[in-house]
């Protein structure tokens, strides 16, 4: 590479040599500095969970404990309906009906799940079922999570609107916040997901 | 891969699935010490690909890993 100063003269060549070596190892540097900073920081998981279903109280608290498992600093925010899976006496109930959901494993039509009772049966059935494989439990998932450090965000606007009260959240749950604060956490997040 | 012939602790996780056989691993693998062997059994279908990313992601060593039918073995080696 030719390098030649405005007045048009030429540098000597011993001297531009030095000079792009220089530079090229100060780049060098600051690549791989870069590089292993990338590659030695802790890495972060950012979740909003907004369902309070059975079945959609899975994923976030699945992935929360793997990311935590990984050494990942993680979080989940729950709001709107997300917020009952950290409600002590809510999650103990959490339901899935199988009306309106064909994707249910139901061995009849799918408006038999109209008939009262059908939801608390299609909710314990999917308990049995996923005891049944091996499948950790909602509380289990829940006192992993707390335990391997994963932060549960309570959504203070929600709890508000449902009548809900700091004291109703699990142990080890954050105190309540806003969608500031939990932007503010995940802001530096390397995954983001809103389930 | 090498299958090792001593290991310093098993584990057993057989019939459990995601993540509950990588979150037990991570906690087994934090109460030993540097240089030990753990063995892990699992029959989760997806704990291959789910066991080589755990240690990549948490940079503990997966020296050899096998399958036998539905069972498989982890042999990880405790780096840090």
């Amino acid at each position: 590479m030719a390098t030649t100063v405005e007045t048009g003269t030429q540098l000597d060549s011993t001297l531009q040599r030095q000079i792009q070596d220089a530079v090229e190892r100060y780049v060098d540097q600051r690549l791989s500095e870069e590089e292993e900073k990338r590659r030695t920081k802790t890495k972060k998981l950012a979740i909003i969970s907004t369902k309070g279903t059975l079945d959609w109280a899975y994923p976030p608290l699945i992935l929360a404990s793997t990311a935590a498992a990984m050494g990942w600093d993680t979080g989940i925010f729950f709001t709107f309906y997300g917020l009952n899976i950290i409600h002590k006496k809510k999650s103990k109930k959490l339901k899935i009906a199988p009306l309106a959901n064909p994707a249910a494993p139901m061995p009849v039509p799918n408006f038999v799940g109209a008939i009262p009772g059908m939801t608390a049966m299609g909710s314990g059935m999917m308990r049995m079922m996923f005891k049944r494989h091996g499948v950790a439990s909602i509380q289990d998932l829940i006192d992993i999570s707390v335990e391997s450090g994963v932060k549960m965000f309570p959504c203070a606007m929600t709890m508000d609107v449902f009548g809900y009260k700091p004291t109703d959240f699990i142990e080890g749950a954050q105190p309540v916040c806003g969608a500031t604060h939990f932007l503010d956490y995940a802001s530096d997040a390397d995954i983001s997901l809103f389930i | 891969m090498a299958v090792l012939d001593h290991v310093d602790q098993t584990l057993d996780c057989q019939g459990l699935l995601c993540p509950i056989p990588v979150v037990k691993t991570n906690k087994k693998i934090k109460e030993m010490a540097i240089g030990q062997t753990l063995l892990m059994l699992a029959t989760d279908p997806g704990s291959m690909p789910d066991m080589t990313a755990w240690a990549k992601q948490t940079g503990q060593e997966l020296v050899g890993s096998e399958q036998q039918g539905k069972l498989f073995k982890f042999y990880i080696r405790k780096a840090k």
